[in-house]
């Protein structure tokens, strides 16, 4: 089901832990598709001096996390924050389709915690980010399909492009 | 190296017997069972010979009541598309559970955009239907109920025999996928007072794509596949001769064995229950402690997900089954588990433990030490375990 490469951050993921004193929190879960993740981030000089996750998640999930930890530890917070779902599947050397969307969660948890330190510095606070099963937003305003990660209409129940259904089953 | 098979609920051995008496069939190049001559006559018999040893497995009255098709799924949908089309004229009502296997979700979606109607009628927390619910829910509209004997994800066993009763004095055609009981535990067609039961021959231990449906006499059904006059004309296609061979052997050997069987099957759960909790904490058992089948145990390990779980046990050559919405590949929850009442966090760290007549104790040891290791190692990995409170 997973390559080698995927099945090594799996079975030997790197960055498993908790920062105490983070200098930003990253959060995202989705109980519905049974993945959640937390990544602490350690700021010095604009850079990420020391990053750590947790993960409840499926072989991806796991994976996802800890290569992104591992690419983004070391790295200008300019540099982090150009890091995409896509950079992390690919630097695993590809996700089976229907896991795509996992990928998705690693970058999110990044780029939320990094905002979660600028928001300490500026003194703002943000309402908790919701995530929808249904679509899976990227940074920007489009919608991609949580199966196949092709870009899609908002709304709709049926993805051509994967024949999955959307819709919630009961 | 060897894999520990703990995923019986999807795919089980051949027995040694039976792959004798396929390859046997294989080499003997039968010809087809409709043919008159008298090579075609041979394969009738051999065919006839499957169709009663199964047909003894059930006690049906006749062999007749036993079609045979390409496994569960086709005998599901049969039953219940060819009950509703061969119906619709007396009424487009149909009751089913909440907790019914795809085939028969989807076959009742697929009517469903043709106007029928269904009431799916909700589970206790151990899977369990109300005898009572399903006769409320019949009306002078009803044409069909279908509820399941036994269920793939939890084990547990409806009460079949109590809803068949309602059935028969309403007038109501009652189908059972028996799909993970036939052949595991004793069933009596007429016990049951079923009118359709579908089952199939990988359950006990013979070839899969082969299965069947028990179809009572002067039930009102259409055929699913139609063209020639095999199967009594109730399941048109050239039959898979050398896969009912085998399975009328399996059907054989599984009511000569069903009692020993059960022994050995009862003490290997009764061992799993006992040893683990020795082995982990914070677990739901899903499966209902009486009304269970006896090669199944499912359970839901609190703030880990199922998938991570069998990645880490097949690296022990273990193999088991997860109902975790990633690894199911369909994103989705099971909403088997999820009628249960189980929250999706716990429904994701469920495993199905299944297992047969080739498992033993030694196999349970090595699981419930390697189950150990990998739960305590996903658990460090996990926010959800952090967070939660410690006693």
């Amino acid at each position: 089901m997973y390559n080698q490469t995927v099945m090594d951050h799996f079975r030997n993921p790197r960055n498993v832990g908790v920062i105490e004193d983070a200098d930003g929190v990253g959060e995202v879960g989705n109980p519905l598709c049974g993945d959640m993740m937390t990544i602490y981030l350690k700021i010095k000089d604009e850079r990420i001096a020391d990053i750590k996750f947790q993960t409840f998640g499926c072989g991806s999930a796991i994976a996802v996390s800890s290569m992104i930890t591992e690419i983004a530890k070391g790295k200008s917070l300019a540099d982090a924050k150009q890091l995409t779902n896509k950079d992390v599947a690919a630097a695993l050397e590809g996700l089976p389709k229907n896991k795509l969307h996992c990928s998705n969660l690693g970058a999110d948890a990044l780029q939320l915690a990094i905002q979660n330190y600028e928001d300490q510095l500026a003194g703002v606070t943000r309402p908790e980010p919701i995530r929808k099963e249904k679509h899976e937003h990227s940074h920007g305003e489009k919608c991609y399909c949580p199966y196949c990660d092709i870009e899609i209409q908002e709304n709709i129940t049926f993805c051509d492009a994967c024949q999955s259904s959307l819709e919630e089953e009961h | 190296m060897k894999v520990i098979n703990l995923d019986h609920i999807s795919a089980k051995p051949l027995l040694p017997e039976v792959k004798e008496v396929m390859i046997g069939a294989i080499e003997k190049d039968y010809h087809n069972p409709s043919s008159q001559h008298k090579t075609g006559e041979e394969a009738a018999a051999a065919l006839q010979k499957a169709r009663e040893a199964v047909a003894d497995l059930l006690n049906c009255s006749t062999p007749k009541e036993i079609v045979f098709t390409s496994g569960g799924t086709e005998s599901v949908n049969h039953a219940i598309k060819g009950v509703a089309l061969a119906n619709e004229d007396k009424g487009k009502h149909i009751v089913t559970s909440n907790i019914e296997h795809n085939a028969v979700m989807r076959s009742l979606r697929r009517l469903k955009s043709s106007g029928f109607t269904v009431t799916s009628l909700p589970v206790d927390s151990s899977g369990r239907v109300n005898p009572k619910d399903v006769a409320e829910a019949i009306t002078k509209d009803t044409i069909l109920v279908s509820v399941m004997h036994s269920n793939n994800e939890t084990g547990t066993i409806q009460p079949i025999e109590e809803i068949a009763q309602i059935t028969r004095q309403k007038k109501v055609i009652f189908h059972s996928d028996a799909v993970d009981s036939v052949g595991v535990v004793p069933l009596d067609v007429n016990k049951l007072g079923v009118d359709l039961l579908s089952f199939a021959s990988n359950t006990f231990y013979g070839p899969a794509g082969v299965g069947g449906l028990f179809i009572r006499r002067g039930t009102r059904i259409f055929p699913l596949l139609e063209g020639g006059v095999q199967e009594n004309n109730k399941r048109a296609g050239a039959e898979n001769l050398i896969g009912i061979i085998g399975t009328g052997k399996a059907a054989g050997l599984a009511l000569r064995d069903m009692d020993k069987r059960l022994m050995h099957l009862r003490a290997l759960k009764e061992k799993l229950l006992t040893e683990l909790p020795n082995s982990i904490d914070e677990y739901i058992v899903n499966t209902h402690p009486d009304y269970s089948l006896p090669n199944l145990l499912s359970i839901s390990i609190k703030y880990i997900e199922g998938e991570s779980v069998m990645l880490m046990l097949d690296d022990e050559n273990i193999a088991i089954s997860t109902r975790s919405a990633c690894a199911t590949g369909s994103l989705r929850a099971s909403h088997v588990l999820l009628s249960l009442g189980l929250s999706h966090a716990d429904a994701q760290g469920t495993l199905v433990i299944s297992y047969g007549v080739d498992n033993s104790k030694e196999d349970f040891v090595a699981f419930l030490n390697a189950l150990k290791n990998v739960v305590s190692t996903l658990r460090d990995i996990s926010p959800l375990y952090q967070k939660a409170p410690k006693t």
